[in-house]
Parts: structure tokens; C-alpha cells; sequence
């Protein structure tokens, strides 16, 4: 471990600057890698993340939160510990945290991925000594397609569907996921409409100046209202409700890095499942930490036993991080899943 | 290869009917008949014989994606599917193939096995760098020999009825008994109905239902016919063209291994087709089905084996008579015709599963008490005015299984599912008291409902006291009521009992695990009749 990072029951604390990153509790002063709901908790008295996610941020945590904003590569100096935000291609504002103290540089990385998204600026791999890594998908048989092959994919379902008069129905998590789909797919094919959930985030995201096709909330329509031909985006937790019936028919889809594998998009009972993550694959993974040059490495989130073992047959000093979020599962189960993603 | 690893995942995909027969048509439209062929060889379940055992695939793909063993073994745990792990871990594809599924199989599959180790090594590896994701993965099922899609024979058999534009009955027809995978073969499925039938071919068998309510609900008693539920074989003793031939229900062609079976069709008039069921039968009665399990293996028999354990053929269904199809008329006309050439033949090889007579439902309840007594598994129902239909409609035909014998067991250990349930902890091992111990008595895959499974899963991994390999030891706490088909004793299980049939009924939440039965209770349950 280094002396600029310290677990605690209310989250990771970095001691000499006394502030946390992304604590789980209150605390007075919380650094925030992302907007998502695992990483920015409520309640803390003063918040520090990038300026691309401020309006995400407003939007989850309340519009009067006490938010101080740093531009990427903008640094400042927390009681000696110099602190500044560079980009985690994970979703918009999504940041690693760099911290240097004394010569020594930690980077607590949050989620990341290392391929672009236009939704978002993309990973810059920052050198320092200890690398703070996530390994959600830290295990070989977790490889992505590129983003042009991927919406291949989903523009031909689209596509089809539309052809066939029916509607897409396509399961991404609210934040990040679903403007990366409306960004991705072939606008041209028909019109957006968005669930509740997704058309508050998506707001949120256009206030930021993020370019995305137009869309419209589902709940504007009238309930008689044809959806054939059109795609709806809309969170997980929304399959097998009763509001998917104003869609009917339809074929759904889910958009998920957990989608790679068969067991797991055959238990979800879905038409499709496109494998998308905003999470680095495994070779992202290794990727991103060599090009850190960093020689201690600290896993949390995901398949850390064996990413940190892996990388310690390799040479590096490489350890688990507990975190709080691991509980006693031993690999997300499929609603873990969309909390994570 | 491309269009087949399509089909595959378009099947995949999909868990409606109707959206896989129209995969089927799709493909059965376009392809080759060289291909053809062999995509209904897969798709019925047919396969080669293992040409590479899965381990070796494995290492293989941990060689070349450079992935240690212990991380090998993650990925299989966290995938559940040995072909599918291989798949994802291999570097993806450098060209891509032309080759169809026939030239797949026939130039780069079937020669595999007479290949040395290193020669087989090499072969894969080229096949893996020409194959993308899907190919590999089909590619990869079908060496090993593990190729199931969720698609039955029926399915099959209704795309291609459509392709063809005949009856679904000709093409069954078509499907059953020994073909080979030629292009021949394929034309010919779907040709024109000549009406010209090969002497040997079985009749499609008819499948009952399970009834799960009260047979009340299937209406008047007197349109009902009840017979017991025999433990053995269902097959089919067809003797035409002067020729014998014994089927069973895998659509096995077994006439060589009952002997006394096809001397039995020998005395059957031509143009003769029976459906019955084989069982092991002393002169005393019948035999327990495990002593039926000791020729169900053998290709051949000896003596001794004939001597010791003898079967007739339970006939229930006349199929033929004097090469006429009997299938369209009503059960009732052809009982009367089975009954009339039973005596005939006269040979005590073959008796008539006997009629049980009954004048209302309240009746045959009580009759279905004898099951146990008499060795069967209850009763079937069958609809008087019903024809001999093919494969499993529903409404004319009901198994009315006797309660499976119950016992409360605790959950001892547990692993993780295969394929959909790959990262659930659903297959569990129980145990019932002796002495202040669990002794294990049966392993059951899950019977519980999702959201039970998820529970359960969750307590598992909350409550492990110890892991051997993927098995967990779990803290003894919950206990569940598990249902067997039948008890036996074992002198090669731990608890001396074996369990046949296993699976979960319910989880008894309202039991403590130390009021679970004891050993002693189970023991009192063991199946009469049974050696001891
Ligand atoms: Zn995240
Ligand atoms: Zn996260």
C-alpha cells in the first residue's frame, strides 16, 4: 500500500490531503471519480470531480451540492497533496484522480475504458507508482468488438425489427450507456424515445454540450401511441415490467459487457444481447496498467483476485483492494451488474 | 460453415417456436444438400464420435491466448461451457472460410481422430485462426461432441415439413432409424412422398403428458382407458418383409440385444408393427428396472445374462396389422386388433399390458395406490376414440405418476449451474442425519423457482464453510423436501441407499435443519421388490 491512500470504513482516504474518493459515507471533503450511484453518494459536505460531469453530478446528488470543479489536467493543492483530474473514458466526466505527494504519485483510476466514446473524452493513461485499477471484467474471455462492429450489430437488429414492424426495446443503464447507444446507432433508421430514468440523465448530458440525435420521452406519447419502427432506450430494471407492454410487439435487447457470455444473456431471456461496456476488457486492463509504468498496483471491482495474481506472475506488486461494494459475492450477479455498469 | 454457425445463434437467440422454425426454413431453403444433411444430423442430436477431448482444447487455448491454468479454470467457472471458454479465449480469427458444414465436418473434423496428439493440436489451431466467434464456438461443440441447441427433433421435423411441402408425419418418418449424413440423404427428406417405405422403419412413438391435477379434469371416465405405467423400454417390434426389427425410443435399432425379443418377431405376421415396453421379467413377475440397466449396455448377450435376467415385451399399441398404418383409427379399434393377435402368437414373450377396468375417477385413485406394490409408476390415460398421433401433443395421452417418494434433506454442498445457470450456485448435494452426521443421499439440480435459486445462491455464498474446487461446503441450515422416483439400496453410495430420479419439490423455510430425516427414516422408504 502506499501512504497516500488508506482504506476505512467510510471509503478510500488519502491521509496526508484528508479527503476521501468516492466514499460511501459522509464525509466532509469527497473527491469523485464519476456520477455513477456507486461512486457519488449523497450527503457529504463538500465534492470535488471534473467539469465535464458537473451537470451529471448536480443531477444525482442535488442541484445546491457544495461542487468544486476541476477542468482535466487542472491541478490543486489539497494541504500539500496536489490533486488533479485526468480523463477515464468510462462516461462523461468520469475521471482518474492523480495525487502527488512528496515525489510520490498515486492515480486512482474509478471505472475506465480505454476505447473512444463520443460521449465522453477518452482514456490517458497518467504515469505514477501506484495504479488504483477496477477489474470488473478482469478475466481473458472478456474481449470487446470495436464500438463500429458493435453498432453494426445493433442498427441490423434495429433494422430488421422495423422491417418486421415491431419495436427495439434496448436495456442500457441509464447513465453513460444509454447516450453511448443513442450516440452510436444509425439515427436515420427511425426515431428515439427514452424511459423516465434515461430522459433525466440524457438532459443532463445535452446541457454539457454533448452532441447527441434527437429523442423523445415515452411518456409524452399518448398510450395509444404506435411505436413500430422506433427504438426505446430504457434502464434494466425496466424488462419484465408492465410498462413494456405499450411496446408490444417488440423484440428487446440488452446492451452489456456481461453479454459475452451465453449463460448470461440466455438467463436474461432476451431476444438479444449486444456486448457493450463502458468497463476496460481484459486486454484494456493490462493495457491501461503498463502504460501507467506504475510497479504497485491495487485491485478493487470485479475479478480482483485474479487480475491482482496475474499481474503479481507477472512481476508487479500487485494486491486486492477490499472495497465495500464486494461484499460476499465472489463475481457480480446480474443485478450487481447494472449496478456496476 | 458461416451460414450454420448462423443458424446457430439465430436458434440461440431466440425462445420462441415459431422464430426458430422460421430459422430452420431459412436455412433448410438455401443450403446445400451436402450441408443439409449434416445440419439435421446436429440438430436431431445425432453425433460423431468425440473426436478431442475437451481438456485438450482447453490447454490448447490457454497456450496460445497465453492464459496460466488457474485462470483457465476462472474463465471455465465463470463460463460454465468448455467450447464456449475456448472460443472466447482464443485470438480472434485471421481469414475467414468458405468452406460449408459438410467440408467442415468431412475434410477437417472426422479425420481429427485418427490423428496423433500434436498432428490434432495443429489441425485445431489452423481451423481456430480461419473461424470468428460463433463458427468457433459450433466448431468447437462439435468436437467435443456437446452440440445441443434447445431444438427437438419435432421442430426439425415441422421446417422441414414446410421446405418440403409434405406432412409433418412423412418427414418423422423420414427422420427415424439408421441414415447417413449424405447429400443423398437430404434429398431424399424432402422429397415428393413416394409412399415407398423402408421395410425396418419404426413408426414416430407417441408421447404421453405428465398430469399434474386430478384426472377429474380430463372429463367423462368412460372415454378413458387406464394401464399401468411399466418401468423399462418403450419400444417398437416391427416385423415386415420377413425381417425383425426392435426399436427403442432413442431410435435405436436393438433387435441384437434381445435375443429372445426377436425370435418373438419372428412368429409376428408380416406387415406387423407393436408398441410396447421391454421389461425384465421372471416367471414370478417383473424384475426391478436396475436389473433391466444390467443389459441396457450390452450389444451382446451371454447365457447367463439371458438365463438370469429374461424380458417380454409389454405390448400396449397396435401400429400395423397386415401392412396396414392403424395409426389414424381410434385406440379403441386398435386394442380390439392387439387383443385379438396376442393370442395368435401365442408366446409368452409377448403379453398385453393389461386394461385396468374403472367406473369412475374416485375408483382408479384408489387403484393408482397399488403403483408401488406392483413395480410400475402409476397409470396412464389414454382418450378411447384417440388416433396414434406423433411425438408430444397434448390431450390424448397422460402419465398419472404415483407422489414420487419425499424426503427432507439439508443442503451440504453446492456448485455452480452449467450453460444458462453457469454463475448460480444451483447444483446441490443434500444429506439426511445418522449419528449426528450429514450423510450425503442425493444430488439434485435446482427444482426452485428464480427467485428462489437467487436466494439460495446468495446464501451459499454467504454460508460457505470450505471450497474443493468449485464445490463449496455449505453451513448445514437449509432444508429442502426432495422427491424420488425410487429408493434403492447401494453398497457403493456412502449413505448405502441410491436415489433415483432426485430433484427438488420445495424448500422447507419452516423446518429447522435438525428436524431434517434421518437416515433410518429413508431406509424404511426403500422401494419393494429390490434386492436386499
Ligand atoms: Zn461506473
Ligand atoms: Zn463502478
Amino acid at each position: 500500500m502506499t501512504r497516500l491512500l488508506q482504506t476505512t470504513d467510510a471509503g478510500l482516504y488519502c491521509p496526508p490531503g484528508n479527503f476521501y474518493i468516492d466514499p460511501w459515507r459522509p464525509v466532509e471533503r469527497a473527491v469523485i471519480t464519476h456520477a455513477h450511484a456507486d461512486h457519488a453518494r449523497p450527503g457529504s459536505a463538500a465534492y470535488l470531480a471534473a467539469t465535464p460531469g458537473e451537470h451529471l453530478m448536480r443531477t444525482r446528488l442535488g442541484a445546491d451540492i457544495d461542487l468544486q470543479c476541476l477542468d482535466y489536467g487542472e491541478s490543486i493543492t489539497e494541504n500539500g497533496v496536489t490533486v488533479s483530474l485526468h480523463p477515464a473514458g468510462h462516461v462523461l466526466g468520469s475521471a482518474q484522480i492523480r495525487l502527488e505527494y512528496q515525489g510520490e504519485i498515486a492515480v486512482v483510476a474509478g471505472d475506465y475504458k480505454v476505447t473512444p466514446d463520443p460521449t465522453c473524452a477518452t482514456f490517458e493513461p497518467v504515469k505514477c507508482h501506484t495504479f488504483v485499477t477496477e477489474s470488473t471484467f478482469g478475466l481473458p474471455i472478456y474481449r470487446w468488438e470495436t464500438s463500429e462492429e458493435i453498432f453494426a450489430g445493433v442498427d441490423r437488429w434495429w433494422r430488421a425489427n422495423r422491417d418486421a414492424k415491431k419495436t427495439s426495446v434496448i436495456f442500457a443503464y441509464a447513465l453513460g450507456k444509454a447516450q453511448r447507444v443513442m450516440a452510436g446507432v444509425d439515427a436515420s433508421i427511425g426515431p428515439i424515445y427514452l424511459h423516465g430514468a434515461t430522459e433525466v440523465v440524457t438532459r443532463a448530458y445535452r446541457a454539457s454540450g454533448v452532441a447527441l440525435p434527437e429523442t423523445k420521452p415515452v411518456s409524452a406519447e399518448s398510450r395509444k401511441h404506435e411505436f413500430a419502427g422506433s427504438l426505446v432506450i430504457a434502464p434494466p430494471s425496466a424488462a419484465g415490467t408492465p410498462w413494456m407492454r405499450k411496446f408490444e410487439p417488440y423484440s428487446d435487447a440488452m446492451a452489456s459487457g456481461w453479454m459475452r457470455v451465453r449463460g448470461t444473456r440466455r438467463r436474461r431471456a432476451l431476444d438479444r444481447g449486444f456486448v457493450l461496456s463502458d468497463h476496460a476488457d481484459w486486454p484494456g486492463l493490462l493495457w491501461a496498467i503498463e502504460a501507467t509504468g506504475a510497479d504497485n498496483v491495487l485491485v478493487t471491482h470485479g475479478s480482483t483476485h485474479e487480475l491482482a495474481r496475474y499481474l503479481r506472475e507477472r512481476g508487479k506488486n500487485a494486491d486486492v483492494l477490499a472495497t465495500h461494494f464486494q461484499g460476499e459475492a465472489d463475481e457480480p450477479t446480474v443485478n450487481g451488474a447494472e449496478a456496476v455498469e | 460453415m458461416r451460414d450454420f454457425a448462423r443458424l446457430f445463434t439465430a436458434l440461440d437467440e431466440t425462445t420462441k417456436t415459431t422464430e426458430k422454425v422460421d430459422a430452420l426454413v431459412a436455412y433448410f431453403r438455401t443450403a446445400p444438400p451436402a450441408d443439409a444433411a449434416w445440419a439435421v444430423y446436429f440438430l436431431t442430436g445425432r453425433k460423431p464420435r468425440q473426436a478431442v477431448a475437451a481438456a485438450k482444447l482447453r490447454a490448447w487455448a490457454g497456450e496460445i491466448a497465453n492464459v496460466p491454468t488457474w485462470l483457465l479454470d476462472e474463465c471455465y467457472e465463470a463460463v460454465g461451457d468448455a467450447a464456449e471458454v475456448v472460443a472466447l479465449l482464443i485470438p480472434s480469427a485471421q481469414s475467414t472460410t468458405e468452406l460449408g458444414l459438410a467440408g467442415w465436418v468431412e475434410t477437417r473434423l472426422l479425420p481429427l481422430r485418427a490423428l496423433a496428439d500434436d498432428e490434432q493440436k495443429g489441425a485445431i489451431l489452423a481451423a481456430w485462426r480461419e473461424l470468428d466467434l460463433a463458427e468457433c464456438f459450433v466448431w468447437n461443440k462439435l468436437i467435443t461432441g456437446g452440440f445441443r441447441v434447445g431444438v427437438s427433433q419435432l421442430l426439425v421435423t415441422r421446417a422441414l415439413a414446410k421446405v418440403a411441402a409434405l406432412p409433418q408425419d412423412v418427414i418423422a418418418h423420414r427422420l427415424m432409424g439408421t441414415w447417413e449424413p449424405t447429400p443423398a440423404f437430404a434429398a431424399e427428406l424432402v422429397a415428393p412422398d413416394s409412399g415407398a417405405s423402408d421395410a425396418s422403419r419404426p413408426y414416430p412413438f407417441f408421447l404421453a403428458h405428465q398430469l399434474d391435477g386430478e384426472p377429474a379434469a380430463l372429463g367423462e371416465p368412460s372415454e378413458w382407458q387406464a394401464e399401468w405405467k411399466w418401468d423399462g423400454i418403450r419400444s417398437q417390434l416391427i416385423r415386415r418383409a420377413g425381417q425383425t426389427f426392435l426399436w427403442s425410443r432413442g431410435e435405436e435399432l436393438v433387435t441384437e440385444r434381445y435375443p429372445e425379443l426377436a425370435a418373438l418377431g419372428d412368429k409376428l405376421p408380416d406387415g406387423t408393427a407393436l408398441d410396447g415396453e421391454i421389461l425384465p421379467w421372471s416367471g414370478a413377475g417383473i424384475m426391478p428396472f436396475a436389473q433391466l440397466q444390467k443389459r441396457i449396455g450390452r450389444k451382446t448377450v451371454g447365457k447367463k445374462l439371458l438365463a438370469d435376467i429374461p424380458v417380454v415385451l409389454m405390448a400396449y399399441d397396435l401400429l400395423e396389422l397386415a401392412g396396414t398404418d392403424l395409426r389414424p383409427s381410434p385406440l379403441s379399434d386398435r386394442r380390439a386388433k392387439l387383443d385379438a393377435l396376442i393370442p395368435q402368437v401365442s408366446d409368452a414373450r409377448l403379453q398385453p399390458s393389461a386394461v385396468v377396468p374403472f367406473a369412475s375417477w374416485e375408483d382408479l385413485t384408489v387403484v393408482r395406490r397399488e403403483s408401488r406394490a406392483r413395480q410400475v409408476e402409476g397409470l396412464m390415460l389414454k382418450r378411447l376414440a384417440s388416433p396414434y398421433r406423433v411425438g408430444r401433443v397434448t390431450g390424448d395421452w397422460w402419465k398419472w405418476k404415483v407422489e414420487p417418494y419425499t424426503v427432507d434433506a439439508v443442503l451440504i454442498y453446492a456448485q455452480k449451474g452449467h450453460g444458462k445457470r453457469a454463475n448460480l450456485y444451483t447444483d446441490y448435494t443434500f444429506g439426511v442425519w445418522e449419528g449426528g452426521r450429514l450423510v450425503p443421499i442425493a444430488k439434485a439440480y435446482s427444482g426452485l423457482t428464480d427467485a428462489e435459486i437467487r436466494e439460495v445462491d446468495a446464501f451459499i455464498r454467504r454460508n460457505t464453510t470450505e471450497t474443493f474446487g468449485p464445490v463449496r461446503t455449505v453451513k448445514p441450515e437449509l432444508v429442502f423436501e426432495l422427491g424420488f422416483e425410487g429408493i434403492q439400496l447401494s453398497p457403493r453410495h456412502k449413505s448405502g441407499i441410491a436415489t433415483r430420479f432426485p430433484r427438488v419439490l420445495r424448500r422447507r423455510a419452516d423446518k429447522p435443519a435438525a428436524e431434517a430425516d434421518t437416515l433410518e427414516n429413508v431406509r424404511r422408504l426403500l422401494t419393494p421388490g429390490a434386492p436386499s
